[in-house]
């Protein structure tokens, strides 16, 4: 953190590095006269040698980029043991999140686990229950996948009203990365299903090893369709701080499910209704009565760019506005994007074809007249569901629920280039 | 669930044909799990009871090891320390602004708590209490609900007999049914509404994190900076501190040591050793520990082997809520591992 010009993360800060690159614009028309120093002199990168290779045997971003980090909000929790941080999806592009950035949630901290103490149990209604080691696993056939993972908590501060300024604090509690691993379903059956009987009313419990404990109930019929027990994502072990060795991988359903450092998979006659799924996780409505086992993530978008941490820093004229868009019940069909709060909207670009339970980048190109706009983006998934407006989901389940806030998410930019998190009638 | 449905039964018939009704392992990896190992991590506990171990505990014994073990974050009363999470009160708040979630306001099962605690409590101190304890501990988390009387014992006989006040304030997820036919729709494009105004600004209320003056960075850069280098400890016996990592990992749950650590439930612990007691900036002390240093007393050696034998005996009003470490050459190692924090 050296180069505190580069860093600073305040909105005083934004308006500094707008009016610094204002004054960049100006100073480099005075020097395109002559011509830009930066080409017509001999700049020290272009005379000395830079390092070798092995300099650093694994790389980290460069320092230029020191203020792409996860962030926390230290009044959210009591201590970060048991906390929450947030995924600077305001300064990132394309889809796959790098896992030095992307958001950890720990429920009695990051613990390490060796792969060669690593051990995982399927106990229960099953023909012999079995334990597993690492290099196990790693000797079933193997499948890849593309999937986000996302907190149900993820906007759960802004349910009351606009709270927190910056994407990476109303909408980061998600990450999407590529996953190796075994499916769920391979294991399970390894140890025999037959003692279980009728498989569709049946559930698993799955387990972390970990202080927590933490440990969810997932149905049958889901354990069996697309989850997956993961040991590499994006190509490389998991991190410490993401389950390392072994996580669940549970394709659209909420991130805690995605039980971390796995160690056990039960298969049980019903549901455990363990703490994290009935004093937590559970979604209380305006009349005191709760949904539990609401697992789905719901269509949802959110504009990373331009956004409170990422203003416009260059004036009127050409403008991308882009961001994110997923569902946990398929594809992302559609993103469409309103530049004045909601009253006209566009067809967003899909950089690619939205694939099933995995974020979708969309851009919108425009030719920006300088003046306010309120920036929205509202997300369509396969099954044609339109991801909805704050106020309409607050009518149905008032302002308590917490979890699975999937309402469309405004900012205010105005002709300066800042932007602020509001809400519009 | 529907959607699911069919490809179960699809998938189970495609199995049942090729497998054949022996089902043998396909790939004969793993080993049998022992009964021993099972019965080691098959801990859960099911709202009817299924997994809940025989024994039994009563509210007064709760309530001694409620303090010992809990109150630190819970307060004495389960009300909750600070953000900890309050364990006991809150009902009638769930259908009002910010409603108080606790065991007795919330909780469906009496399982979820009674497993809970057995599983995942003390924080930082996990898996310790015995059955017994769990039960005696449970039942005070009743009394401090008023669920129960201050003279119960609760069992696994009477264990089902508990009535959670809000067992019948849940639903099964109704999204599909209630919200996919206001959501599921051809979405509006042009002239949706008539007028746009700003109804909130996140900048009135200006929780957002990372909104320090310049001036304040520049100050933490300078302290930091400022910091001299840890010095060497005396020839520090590596094997003893390593012995004394392992020891603190009992009080990290309240304790920070080392770079950037912060007062949490106990006070940062950086130069303790040789440290004036109760002097932490910052860090609101027992009025009995304050006194302490008031004396100027020091936390040598001595007096840090005293403290942690039995901490309530050395200082008979100190918040802090550990039993202590009762084998000397753990005190030993976890002062030589202290000491490796000026």
């Amino acid at each position: 953190m050296t180069d505190q010009s580069g860093s600073s993360t305040t909105r005083r800060g934004f308006l500094q590095a707008g009016l610094a690159a204002g004054g960049t614009v100006a100073t480099a028309g005075a020097a395109r006269a002559a011509g830009d120093p930066l080409i017509t002199e001999v700049q020290p990168w272009a005379r000395y040698t830079g390092v070798g290779v092995d300099a650093v045997p694994y790389g980290l971003p460069i320092k230029f980029e020191d203020d792409v980090i996860r962030r926390n909000v230290p009044w959210l929790t009591a201590e970060t043991l048991s906390s929450v941080n947030f995924t600077p999806i305001h300064a990132l592009d394309g889809t796959i999140t790098p896992q030095g950035c992307a958001f950890e949630r720990h429920h009695s901290g990051a613990i390490e686990l060796r792969k060669e103490d690593y051990r995982l149990m399927i106990n229960g209604l099953v023909d012999r229950p079995l334990v597993f080691t690492y290099a196990d696993l790693e000797r079933f056939p193997r499948e890849n996948h593309v999937y986000f993972c996302e907190c149900a908590a993820n906007s759960g501060m802004e349910w009351a009203g606009a709270q927190l300024n910056g994407a990476q604090f109303t909408h980061g509690m998600i990450h999407n990365m590529e996953y190796s691993g075994v499916p769920l379903r391979t294991l399970l059956e390894e140890a025999g299903l037959d003692a279980a009987g009728d498989l569709s009313g049946k559930w698993i419990y799955v387990e972390g090893a970990d202080a927590s404990s933490n440990g969810r109930s997932i149905p049958m019929d889901k354990a069996l369709d697309d989850v997956l027990v993961a040991f590499k994502a994006n190509g490389e072990a998991l991190r410490k701080e993401h389950g390392y060795p072994v996580r669940l991988v549970v394709p659209g359903w909420e991130g805690n499910m995605w039980v971390k450092w796995l160690r056990r998979v039960e298969v049980m006659d019903g549901p455990v209704e363990s703490r994290e799924e009935t004093s937590k996780y559970t979604d209380t409505l305006a009349d005191g009565t709760s949904r539990k086992w609401t697992w789905e993530m719901d269509a949802k978008s959110i504009i990373t760019s331009p956004s409170p941490q990422s203003p416009i820093t260059h004036g009127a004229g050409p403008l991308v506005i882009t961001g994110l868009a997923w569902s946990g019940r398929g594809a992302i069909e559609r993103v469409d994007v309103s530049i004045d709060g909601g009253k006209n909207w566009q067809t967003a670009r899909l950089a690619a074809p939205g694939q099933n339970k995995a974020v979708s980048r969309f851009y919108l190109e425009i030719d920006w007249d300088g003046s306010e706009m309120l920036l929205q983006s509202r997300a369509m998934d396969s099954l044609g569901y339109v991801q909805p407006t704050k106020d309409a989901l607050r009518a149905i389940r008032g302002e308590n629920s917490i979890y699975h806030n999937n309402g469309i998410q405004t900012w205010w930019v105005k002709p300066n280039g800042e932007a602020e998190n509001v809400e519009v009638s | 669930m529907s959607k699911y449905r069919n490809l179960v039964i699809g998938a189970a018939l495609a199995s049942a044909l090729v497998a054949g009704p022996a089902m043998a392992q396909e790939y004969g990896l793993g080993r049998p799990a022992t009964p021993e190992e099972i019965a080691a991590w098959n801990l859960d506990v099911s709202p009817d009871g299924t997994g809940l171990p025989a024994g039994s505990g009563s509210v007064s014994e709760g309530e001694t090891l409620f303090v010992e073990k809990c109150a630190a974050c819970h307060g004495e009363f389960a009300e909750g320390v600070g953000r900890w999470p309050k364990l006991a009160g809150g009902m009638g708040t769930l259908d009002r602004r910010d409603p108080v979630k606790t065991v007795g306001s919330y909780w469906p099962y009496l399982s979820t708590a009674w497993d809970y605690v057995h599983r995942s409590m003390p924080f930082g101190n996990a898996q310790t209490l015995t059955v017994d304890e769990t039960y005696a501990i449970t039942a005070y988390i009743l009394y401090s609900n008023f669920l129960v009387d201050s003279d119960f014992v609760l069992s696994n006989e009477n264990f089902l007999d508990v009535e959670m006040p809000n067992a019948d304030g849940f639903i099964v997820d109704n999204r599909e049914e209630v919200e996919f036919p206001k959501f599921v729709k051809e979405p509006c494009m042009e002239n949706c509404k008539d007028s746009v105004e700003i109804t909130m600004h996140a900048s009135v209320l200006d929780v957002t994190p990372g909104t320090q003056t310049d001036e304040e960075a520049a100050e933490e850069q300078q302290d930091a900076s400022a910091a001299p280098e840890p010095a060497a400890p005396a020839s520090p016996d590596p094997e003893l501190v390593a012995a004394g990592e392992d020891v603190f990992r009992q009080c990290k749950a309240c304790h920070m040591v080392g770079e950037g650590a912060k007062n949490r439930v106990g006070p940062q612990l950086n130069g303790v050793v040789g440290r004036t007691i109760g002097t932490v900036d910052g860090f609101r002390y027992s009025n009995a520990m304050a006194a302490m240093g008031e004396e100027g007393q020091v936390w040598d050696e001595e007096a840090l082997h005293a403290f942690l034998e039995n901490p309530r005996d050395y200082v008979s009003r100190t918040r802090m809520a550990f039993r202590g470490l009762s084998d000397a050459a753990d005190r030993d190692a976890v002062i030589a591992y202290l000491k490796t924090f000026e």
